[in-house]
This record gives structure tokens, C-alpha cells and sequence, in this order.
């Protein structure tokens, strides 16, 4: 049986240097894959989900949150773990005014309190405030203010054994672009985790040898290694794996990591010896991947019987905005002539096939067919699919597919015109014989309206068309703009 | 390329119905080792195509994959030992997968197999 203490408020990481919250849409569900990894959920029931408490009077974007968790072991581990989360703490009380924090400090049970009071322990008290500084001695007065709590250990600001936080929220009148604060309010609580703040400027990619134009930026990466719930000897795939920078943060979790590109020059060369995709994993001590490997997501080069041997994809896939897709079969596609190029035998060593290229919906029902074929039932499969967004909204119409559940949707905006959204499945039931044949014929389709599918789901079109095609004239778009609210907390 | 990467790859150009094993033309093989991992093992054991990776690891110089497995084995420290050795530290730095129907060269260079066919194969 757990402990007494199953509701833990959250502080989201903090905020960054740009005064914006980031990756907000990003935090619940990382919370919930994480608790799901270490096992909060009993097996049994299958509302994966966690009960969350917004305080009194926050904005959902506020960066406290209270959880119920089922122990502290769950808590620390998911706050050790998490990306987004800057710690969780055990609270001990929070009200309006030092007044009612005291009473309700005052009215939690002492057999809670007591054990991390006693004469034997050391303990620290950081006063903490959202949205302004507070100076040193005005923490000093709050923490001062305290004494009613029967601190008997020794004050050790270095390694204490107990960390206490005061932490101080108010509507200050400016905001600086942070969510709206209609309200004070403070809370008092024992942090039972906190993340892990080395891991970020350890693998941040300026200091990566080998860069790609799209590598992914490493809080994603490693926000994505946990959606795919990654652990240690689980087997994960990047089928656009570039420059490697999804599978260093799922080996770093432990992983054995698989990629391929169709880029040949990406996979195998770098820019030489000691700047490639294996150097960037010797920079971080990590172990190699298992494989590398040049294959086109279209025409994927695994065995037929081959079936669920990845526990996790993972990746970023080309959507022709920043990068563009290319598969197999390039110039008899482009100039739509019938008969197939023929290289001549005498060429066929050295040949350097061309590609064609690769249209998103293409490219999003190949991804998802090796997914469903290739992840163990219960296998994640977590990726980017860009959405072009209007009026602020987007079209919320994901790819779906018969083998998988959507989990969790996380936008990122990119531009006013268009968002990524992280998409995170959960492979539910097997691949059929069935699913596997409309598969096939879904691939011809694509194959035999290539032409089609390349004019209808052109992002990069949508994205870098002029303003006035988008928005139906100039002035209209301006004063559209003039009405958006200042506070635009998915903006990074 | 290691001979788990191997064991999952076949030919996959247009028409080809038996496309699985790809012969090995073998240039230089290195060994990296890898950490031992049990579980990893126990969890590939029954994906691996045994006859393939058996092949394979003695067109690369290993002989001493057993002909014949059950799954009894797993338990044995021995046998996981010299699995985990021929799954994941020989590679294949230089060579070639060659299709067992039609004969296609997929080239292996700096360890990298290179799966991409031409016009018209796909």
C-alpha cells in the first residue's frame, strides 16, 4: 500500500530566458507516459491517465499543477526522469496570504511532517516566486516567517538531506507574457524529485560535432524518448534517423538504437572520420547503434515474415518544409513517361539511383504500416506531423491507423502558419493479413497518382505562399493579428 | 554492419519472391565489443531466422553458432555468449549482400549496407 501522500503539485521547469513558457501542450502527457513507464498505472484497468488539479484561480498554462501519484517512488523517479517537470513536492500547505498558508501548514497531520523535521536531519528552504524577483532579503523575512514550523535539524545549504520550497505566485500587474495570475498564491512543500539539470547542457547541440539542418534540438529529443518510454534494452528505430539526434537521447536512456536515411552521405560519410553520426555518440560515451543502414522508408528493405521487433520508433519525418522527402524511383516518376529507366548492366555498380520526391501523406502511411509491422504490440510509435494552421486553430484530423491509439497530441508553433504536432501511438492490437494487403494497395495507389498527391499535400506551398492568398488581403490579415491576445503561451 | 541488421534485411526489388537471406560477400569483418545484455538476447532469440545468423557468422569467420537451437538454451551463459558475440560484435565493414534470386549487389561500405534501389527495381 502506498503512503499517505498521493497528491504532488508540480513545478514545470522553469521559464525561459524569452519570458514564454515553453512546450506547455508537452508536460501533461509527459507526466503521464512517465508515470506509465514506472508504474503507476495497475496494469488491470485501462484508464491510462492521472488525476490533475489545476490551484485556485490559475490558468491552465500555470506552472503549478497538482497530481495524484499512487507513491514518492513513482514521484521521484518521474521527476528525475522528466524533461518538463522542474520538481515535485509533497505540499504542505498553500493559501491567498501568509495567513492562510500558516493555518494550513499548521492543520497538515505531524506524523507527515515530523520525520523530516527531526534533530538528526539537515534541510534547506529556497523561497521560489513566479513572475518577479524577490530579494535576498525578502527571502530571508519569508523564510524567517516560517518559524511556527518546528525546524529541529541543522540548516545545510549545500547537500541537505531535506529540501523544503516556499513558492510565491501574485498578479504583479505586468506579466512579461506569462500565463495570467488572477490571484496570489503560496506554497509550502518538500520536494520528494527534481530533474536532472545536467542532462540538457550535457547533449545541447551547439556543442554537438556532427549537425545536420534538421537536427532535432535536445529537450525534444529527449521529451520524445519519453513519450516512446524508453528504457533500458529496448530496441528503438529512427526510420529518418539524419544526424542522429533522437536515438543519442534514447541510448542515453539506455537503448539499443537502429536508424536509417535515405541519404547516403548522411548515414555513412559525415564530414568525415571524426564527424559523423558514430562520433557523435562516442562524444556522449554512448553506446553505437546497432545498425545503420541506407533504406528508403517507401520500399523498406526488411524481411517479409519480419514482424514486431522494435519496442519504440521514433523520429522526425521530412515534411518539405525545412527538409524534403525523397524515395526510390526518381526520374520515370518525374517525367511521368510508363516505361522504367533502364540503367545498363555496365553502369550498375557505381550507379547512383535518383529519387523522387516524397509526398506526407506518402511518407505518413508508410511510417505507420513499418509501424504497425514493426513495433511489439504495446510498442510506441512517437513522431512529428506538421498541421497548417488557420484562425489560431488547428485541424485537428490526425493519421490513424487500425493497429494504433493515439495517446497524447502536443503542438509545437512553428510560424503563424503552421505547427508541429507531436504525435505519440500506442500500437494496440497485431498486424493483420488484412491490414497488410490494403497496405499494399494504398502503396499503389500512391505509386500510380504520384503526381496528384505531390500537388495536394504540399506543406511547403501553404507555408511560404505569399500573406494575401493565405489570408484573404492585407488589411484583413493585420487586423486579425491586432486582435490576438498578448499571451500566446505555445509560441517558442 | 552487425549480423542482427543482417538477419532482418532482405532484397526487396520488384519480383522478387525470395528475397531472404542475403548472401555475404565478405571484405573485412571488424569486432566491436558491446555490452551484454540477457534480456535483449532472450527477446531477439525468437526473431532471429537461427539458419541465417548461423551462415552468416560463418561466411564471416565464427563457427561456433550450434547448428540447431531450443529454447532451452537460453538458460546456458555459454550459448548466450556466443550468440551475443555473433549477433553483435562481428560486422561486416566492407562487403556485399548479394540477393540470393537475382544475384543484385547491394554494396556494405564503412559498415553502412546500402539498401536504396535502382529505377528500376522499385
Amino acid at each position: 500500500m502506498c503512503g499517505h501522500v498521493t497528491v504532488y503539485p508540480i513545478r514545470v521547469k522553469d521559464i525561459a530566458s524569452s519570458c514564454v513558457l515553453r512546450l506547455l501542450d508537452y508536460r501533461k502527457p509527459e507526466v503521464e507516459s512517465l508515470a506509465e513507464l514506472f508504474g503507476a498505472f495497475d496494469s488491470s484497468a485501462n484508464h491510462n491517465s492521472l488525476e490533475w488539479r489545476l490551484p485556485l484561480h490559475h490558468h491552465p498554462d500555470s506552472p503549478f499543477h497538482f497530481v495524484r501519484l499512487p507513491s514518492e517512488d513513482v514521484a521521484r523517479n518521474i521527476a528525475n526522469r522528466s524533461i518538463l517537470v522542474k520538481g515535485i513536492y509533497e505540499p504542505w500547505g498553500e493559501g491567498s496570504s501568509y495567513e492562510e498558508l500558516e493555518e494550513a501548514i499548521r492543520a497538515y497531520p505531524d506524523e507527515w511532517k515530523l520525520p523530516y523535521l527531526s534533530s538528526e536531519s539537515t534541510f534547506k528552504i529556497t523561497v521560489d516566486s513566479f513572475g518577479k524577483v524577490i530579494s535576498f532579503q525578502e527571502q530571508n523575512d519569508r523564510i524567517r516567517g516560517l518559524s511556527y514550523i518546528p525546524f529541529k535539524g541543522r540548516v545545510n545549504l549545500r547537500n541537505p538531506e531535506h529540501k523544503f520550497w516556499l513558492m510565491e505566485t501574485d498578479n504583479y500587474g505586468s506579466n512579461n507574457g506569462l500565463p495570467p495570475i488572477v490571484q496570489r498564491r503560496i506554497f509550502f512543500g518538500r520536494e520528494v524529485g527534481a530533474a536532472d539539470r545536467k542532462l540538457l547542457p550535457t547533449y545541447q547541440l551547439k556543442s554537438r560535432t556532427y549537425l545536420g539542418p534538421t537536427a532535432m534540438d535536445a529537450e525534444m529529443a529527449f521529451l520524445m524518448a519519453n513519450q516512446a518510454l524508453v528504457t533500458p534494452g529496448k530496441l528503438v528505430y529512427d526510420p529518418f534517423v539524419g544526424t542522429g539526434s533522437i536515438l543519442i537521447a534514447a541510448s542515453h536512456f539506455g537503448a539499443m538504437t537502429m536508424g536509417a536515411d535515405i541519404d547516403i552521405r548522411v548515414v555513412r560519410d559525415g564530414r568525415g572520420p571524426d564527424c559523423n553520426v558514430w562520433s557523435n555518440f562516442k562524444q556522449y560515451g554512448l553506446p553505437m547503434p546497432i545498425s545503420l543502414l541506407r533504406a528508403d522508408n517507401n520500399l523498406p528493405p526488411w524481411r517479409p515474415g519480419l514482424r514486431e521487433v522494435f519496442d519504440a520508433i521514433i523520429c522526425d519525418p521530412p515534411y518539405g518544409v525545412r527538409a524534403g522527402g525523397r524515395k526510390s524511383g526518381g526520374r520515370k516518376l518525374l517525367k511521368g513517361t510508363v516505361g522504367p529507366y533502364t540503367v545498363p548492366d555496365d553502369k550498375r555498380t557505381d550507379h547512383i539511383p535518383s529519387t523522387a520526391p516524397y509526398s506526407l501523406v506518402e511518407c505518413v502511411h508508410d511510417l505507420l504500416d513499418l509501424a504497425a509491422r514493426m513495433l511489439v504490440v504495446g510498442g510506441r510509435l512517437v513522431f512529428f506531423y506538421p498541421v497548417l494552421r488557420e484562425d489560431d486553430s488547428i485541424d485537428s484530423h490526425y493519421p490513424d491507423h487500425p493497429c494504433f491509439k493515439l495517446v497524447a497530441s502536443c503542438e509545437q508553433i512553428l510560424s503563424f502558419r503552421y505547427s508541429r504536432v507531436l504525435l505519440t501511438m500506442v500500437k494496440t492490437g497485431p498486424y493483420t493479413e488484412d491490414i497488410a494487403e490494403s497496405a499494399k494497395m494504398k502503396h499503389l495507389e500512391f505509386k500510380e497518382n504520384h503526381l496528384k498527391w505531390l500537388e495536394d499535400g504540399n506543406l511547403h506551398s501553404a507555408v511560404f505562399s505569399p500573406a494575401d492568398a493565405q489570408l484573404g488581403g492585407a488589411s484583413d490579415s493585420k487586423s486579425s493579428k491586432e486582435l490576438k491576445p498578448k499571451y500566446r503561451g505555445k509560441y517558442v | 554492419m552487425r549480423l542482427l541488421t543482417h538477419n532482418m534485411l532482405s532484397s526487396n526489388i520488384k519480383g522478387v519472391t525470395s528475397g531472404f537471406p542475403l548472401r555475404l560477400e565478405v571484405e573485412k569483418v571488424v569486432e566491436k565489443q558491446v555490452d551484454f545484455n540477457a534480456d535483449f538476447l532472450n527477446n531477439m532469440f525468437v526473431k532471429i531466422e537461427w539458419k541465417a545468423l548461423v551462415d552468416a557468422s560463418r561466411a564471416m569467420g565464427y563457427a561456433d553458432l550450434p547448428d540447431q537451437t531450443e529454447p532451452s538454451m537460453l538458460d546456458s551463459d555459454e550459448f548466450l555468449k556466443k550468440f551475443h558475440h555473433a549477433l553483435l560484435e562481428l560486422h561486416l565493414e566492407e562487403g556485399a549482400l548479394i540477393c540470393p534470386e537475382t544475384g543484385r549487389r547491394f554494396p556494405v561500405n564503412k559498415g553502412i549496407p546500402n539498401m536504396l534501389l535502382h529505377e528500376d527495381e522499385v
